[in-house]
Parts: structure tokens; sequence; C-alpha cells
């Protein structure tokens, strides 16, 4: 396997892990590897296991059993807050923002800058532009409501707040999906720009054409199982696709 | 350069609601002015604003909850319940001071209660308040048997009819809290989170806050202005009404949506609702003094709300557009 030439570790990894929900095995045995400084794209049909990964690796679930290995730290399961104090954060579908509100307090939120109760708005609208000026986010205005932005703005405020909160390892569920072409691609660019400021990137996504774009390691998921691990530069969609569908079997 | 006019640009935007707001209050005490000359008389004027203070302090509570995206019914209830709690103190020989502080702790656990079961017993707002609205009108009932408590200390009427300097004591009073609720809601990380609740509640839940405990709070706060509002109705009447403060609660949420804040939450301001408050209090007085029978004041309220809430939701829209 190709990340067996790695001598660096794996910044996150997953160990045999299993999860059932009454008769239905979601995850049988699912190993991953996550590096910082790389995107890795977790592909596979519906039903195939990537959201219960994800949920797990966010802590929402609780594997069967299994490890997850972070940094080093062996675990048998996390807490939402376990997993956020890792540094792996979560940019959910739905953005978790609250459109009502302006950039700063949505980029702050729930590590608010403040004295006995008071904000210090300014400092916190200084802050969030250095902060979105460093991940190159454009966005021209902090103070005005984030339900204001395009779909890619949003997105990336999302992950600045991530980002700010000290995340190392970033996992997009679907952080294209019902977005427009130029948008879309903002967000990808973004995706890769934090590859390459060394964060861990894990993808998930249903766009080929997205997930070879920007994806330096391909893990494909099927019926609860990770049939195959590809590089991104030496496989083809047509085989990926393959895979996904079962239509060749894995070794 | 283009940035610095496009912020001018939002900052107009920002407040054209309350200047709109302020333009329609101006045109309506020019145009009462004219029609009757005893409108714009320094004792009508006091009028005025002492009956604005009231509806000031419940709105401005109100303005709190309903940005958090809930709503507080039991305000008017709560107003009669503070008093009920001075007065029969007040008649077994507290001190003033005494009597004031439990119809106002009273009150700020009323809001409590209702916070507790809206945030923890996971209830909705509107069935809850509703429910203590009736239960606290109905306790006041039972235990002043009907009848109005009186017979106050000087000391207690001053909050009422008392005044510093030129301007009254409710005024005063009102003021204050209205300044206090704008610092709360635009300057505290309460207030931010009042307005997150209203706006994202899951995504400040997920980002570790305690959603639940600011939820309740927030109707403390509402409480407690219900109860402060309680005090300046018992002080000025010098007498604890059983019905005082029946139907508040409806000029409350009247004043805080006309004013701009969001019916949805996320969204709150405390200077639009003390103009919206003028505006309702200034058309009132106005209709009374062309007397105009009140029974057209009510079907007339009824469509400012209406029409209130139609230019609030086109002016989201015309926002989002932009």
């Amino acid at each position: 396997m190709n990340t067996e030439e790695r001598n660096e570790k794996p910044f996150l990894e997953t160990r045999e892990l299993y999860k059932s929900f009454r008769h239905v095995e979601a995850l049988r045995g699912v190993s991953i590897r996550a590096y910082g400084g790389e995107v890795l794209a977790i592909v596979g049909d519906n039903g195939a296991g990537k959201s219960t990964l994800i949920k797990i690796l966010s802590g929402v679930l609780t594997p069967d059993s299994g490890q997850i290995k972070i940094n080093g730290k062996e675990y048998h399961k996390l807490t939402p807050k376990k997993a956020a104090e890792e540094g792996i954060s979560t940019v959910y579908q739905d953005l978790a923002l609250g459109n009502t509100m302006d950039v700063a307090s949505n980029l702050f939120l729930g590590s608010e800058l403040s004295t006995a109760g008071f904000l210090k708005k300014k400092q916190m609208k200084e802050e969030a532009e250095k902060l979105l000026k460093d991940l190159d986010i454009k966005i021209p205005n902090v103070s005005v409501p984030v339900g204001d932005l395009s779909g890619g703005q949003r997105q990336g405020v999302a992950v600045a707040r991530l980002v700010h909160r000290g995340g190392k390892i970033l996992i997009f569920d679907e952080p294209t999906a019902a977005m427009g072409l130029n948008e879309s691609e903002a967000v990808l660019r973004l995706i890769r720009r934090l590859a390459s400021k060394g964060y861990a990137v894990i993808l998930i996504s249903h766009n080929m054409q997205h997930v070879f774009h920007i994806s330096d390691r391909i893990c494909i998921m099927r019926q609860g199982k990770v049939v195959k691990e590809l590089k991104s530069k030496e496989t083809s969609m047509d085989e990926v696709v393959s895979f996904i569908t079962g239509s060749v079997l894995s070794e | 350069m283009s940035d610095r006019k496009s912020m001018i640009n939002r900052k107009v935007k920002e407040y054209s609601y309350v200047l709109i707001l302020l333009g329609i209050l101006i045109a309506m005490i020019l145009i009462i002015s004219m029609a009757s000359p005893y409108f714009f008389s320094w004792k009508n004027c006091r009028n005025i604003l002492n009956q604005s203070a009231i509806y000031l302090v419940i709105s401005v509570g109100m303005t709190l909850v309903i940005s958090a995206g809930q709503i507080d019914l039991s305000v008017g209830s709560v107003i009669g319940f503070s008093g009920m709690v001075m007065g029969m103190m007040s008649l077994n020989g507290a001190a003033p001071g005494v009597a004031i502080f439990a119809g106002l702790l009273s009150s700020f656990l009323i809001g409590i209660l209702n916070g507790a079961l809206v945030a923890y017993g996971k209830m909705n707002s509107f069935i809850v308040t509703l429910s203590t609205m009736t239960i606290a009108r109905g306790v006041i009932l039972i235990l002043t048997n009907s009848q109005s408590v009186f017979g106050f200390g000087t000391a207690f009427t001053f909050i009422g009819s008392g005044a510093v300097g030129p301007v009254n004591m409710p005024i005063v009073i009102s003021l204050i809290v209205a300044l206090i609720g704008a610092v709360i809601l635009h300057k505290t990380t309460f207030g931010n989170y009042c307005l997150f609740i209203g706006s994202n509640e899951v995504a400040l839940n997920r980002s570790g806050v305690n959603v639940r405990r600011y939820k309740m709070i927030v109707f403390g706060i509402c409480g407690l202005c219900a109860g402060i509002a309680g005090m300046i109705v018992t002080a000025r009447l010098n007498s604890a009404e059983p019905l005082a403060g029946q139907g508040y609660e409806m000029d409350a949420i009247a004043a805080a949506i006309l004013g701009g804040t969001s019916m949805k939450g996320g969204k709150g301001s405390i200077i639009g609702t003390i103009i919206a408050c003028f505006i309702l209090n200034v058309l009132k007085n106005g209709l009374t003094i062309l007397s105009i029978s009140s029974h057209y004041q009510e079907i007339l309220t009824g469509f400012i709300l209406i029409i209130s809430v139609l230019i609030s939701e086109y002016h989201e829209r015309e926002k989002r557009e932009v």
C-alpha cells in the first residue's frame, strides 16, 4: 500500500472500526489514515458507511469495537468534546452558522473575546479580519450578517471558525452540495489551501470530478469496508467508480 | 474607497428602519398637534411619557425574549402579580424597600419558571407563558379576593408620582431599564447568545454554549422587567389592582415587532422598541384627545401591527436581494 512508503506518522488513524445499528452492520472493520498536509477523499455509494465513520470520528457515535489513534494517543471512543480538543472538526453540511449574525460573531461563537461579559467587538472584528486573511478567505466586511454572504463565503466562515478553535483535522461532508460552479471552485481552492498549510483534510463527496481535482488519496468504501485505497494521481475515474459499484472486487 | 462607501451605505441601511420609525413618530405628533391644541401641552406630554414608561419597561424585556426566538405572554399577569406582592407586603407592615424587593423577586422567579419549562422542559414558549399568564392571574384574584390592595407609604408612591427635577420617576426608571437592556442586547456575550439562540440554536449548542441556561435567564430578565412595570403601575395608582397589566403583553409584543425585532428571532433592536413604544402611545393618546372611541383604537393597533410586520418583512427581503 502506498501509505507504507511514508515515514511520518499519520495524524489520525483508525483500526478495525466496527459499528452496527441493530441488524445493520454499518462498519465492518474500517481502517483509515489521515496525514497532515494531505487531502484524503472518502468515496462510496449511499449506505457505504461514510457518514457513520465521520460521526465516530467527531465523537457523535461510539464504535462497537476498534481503535482511534490521534497524534499517537489511542482511544476506544470519542466524545464530541474530546474530538474537538484533539483538533477534529467537522464542517457540517448545514454549516451551523447563525444567518442573522455578523461574521465576527459567527467566527468567535463559543469563544468570544470579552471582559466581564462585555464583548470586545472591535478586537473581535480585527482578529476576524486577520484570521480570514490568513486563510485567504475573501469577505469584504466582517460586520455583515452571514446570511448576506454567498455559499462559498459562508463555508469559508465555518472553516475559519474551526481553524480558530484549534482544528487540525478538518472533515468536509459534501462541501459543494447545492453550490454553483464558481462557489464550489472557491471552496475546493480553500480545501486545497488548508492542506498546503499542513492541516489534515478528509473530504466526503459524491462528485468524482471534485475528488480527483483536489485529493491526494482516495479511500473507497463499500458495504461498511474500505475496499481500496488509491493515489489520485495513479488512478482513473473509471477505476474508482468500478470499485464503488463493486464491479471490480477488492484484493 | 468603495469599501468605505459600501460600509456607509450599510450603516444607513442598518439604521434606515429606525429612521423610518422616527419619521412616522414625528409625522404623527405634527398631525395630532394640528388637529388638537391640547395635544402638545406640557401636561399631556408628561402623561404620554408616563404611560409610555410602563410599556417601555415590559417591551425591553419582550425584545430580549423575541430576539431569542421566544415569546412571553405572561408579562401582563406578572405586572399584576408583582404589584400584588408589593401591596400585601406593605399592608403587613413591610418596609417599602423590602416589599419592592419581594415583588421584583417574585416576578423574576415567575420568569425563571417560564424559562425553565421552555429550556429544560423543551416546551413551546407560547404555550408555557399562556399557561403561566392565566395561572398567575388566577392566583392574584384568589389571594386578593378580587379586591384592590392599597395603603402604601409616600416612599413607595414616589416611584409612580415623584419626579427628579422636571422628569417623572417612571420615565427615569424606564430609560434606565431601556439603557441596560440595550447594553445587554448589543454589548454583552449574553445578548449575543440571545440573538444566536434566535438565529441558530443548534449551532450555538454545538459550539459548547449552555443554551438552556441562557434561555432560562432571558425569561427571568423579561419577568423582572414586568415586575418593575408592576411596581410603577402600583405606585402610580397607589393601589395594586387585581386586573393590572391585563392585555399589556400585546402592546409589548407590538412595540418590539414594530421596532424591528424579528419574530423569528436572531434580530433585535432596543432603540427601535423605544421609538415604537412612543409611536403606539402617542397614537393612543392622540385618538383619545380627538375623542375617538377606544374601540377604534383597538382596531387601529391591530392594523399597525400587521402593517409593521409587512414593512419589516419587505425590508428583510430587500436587504437580502442587495
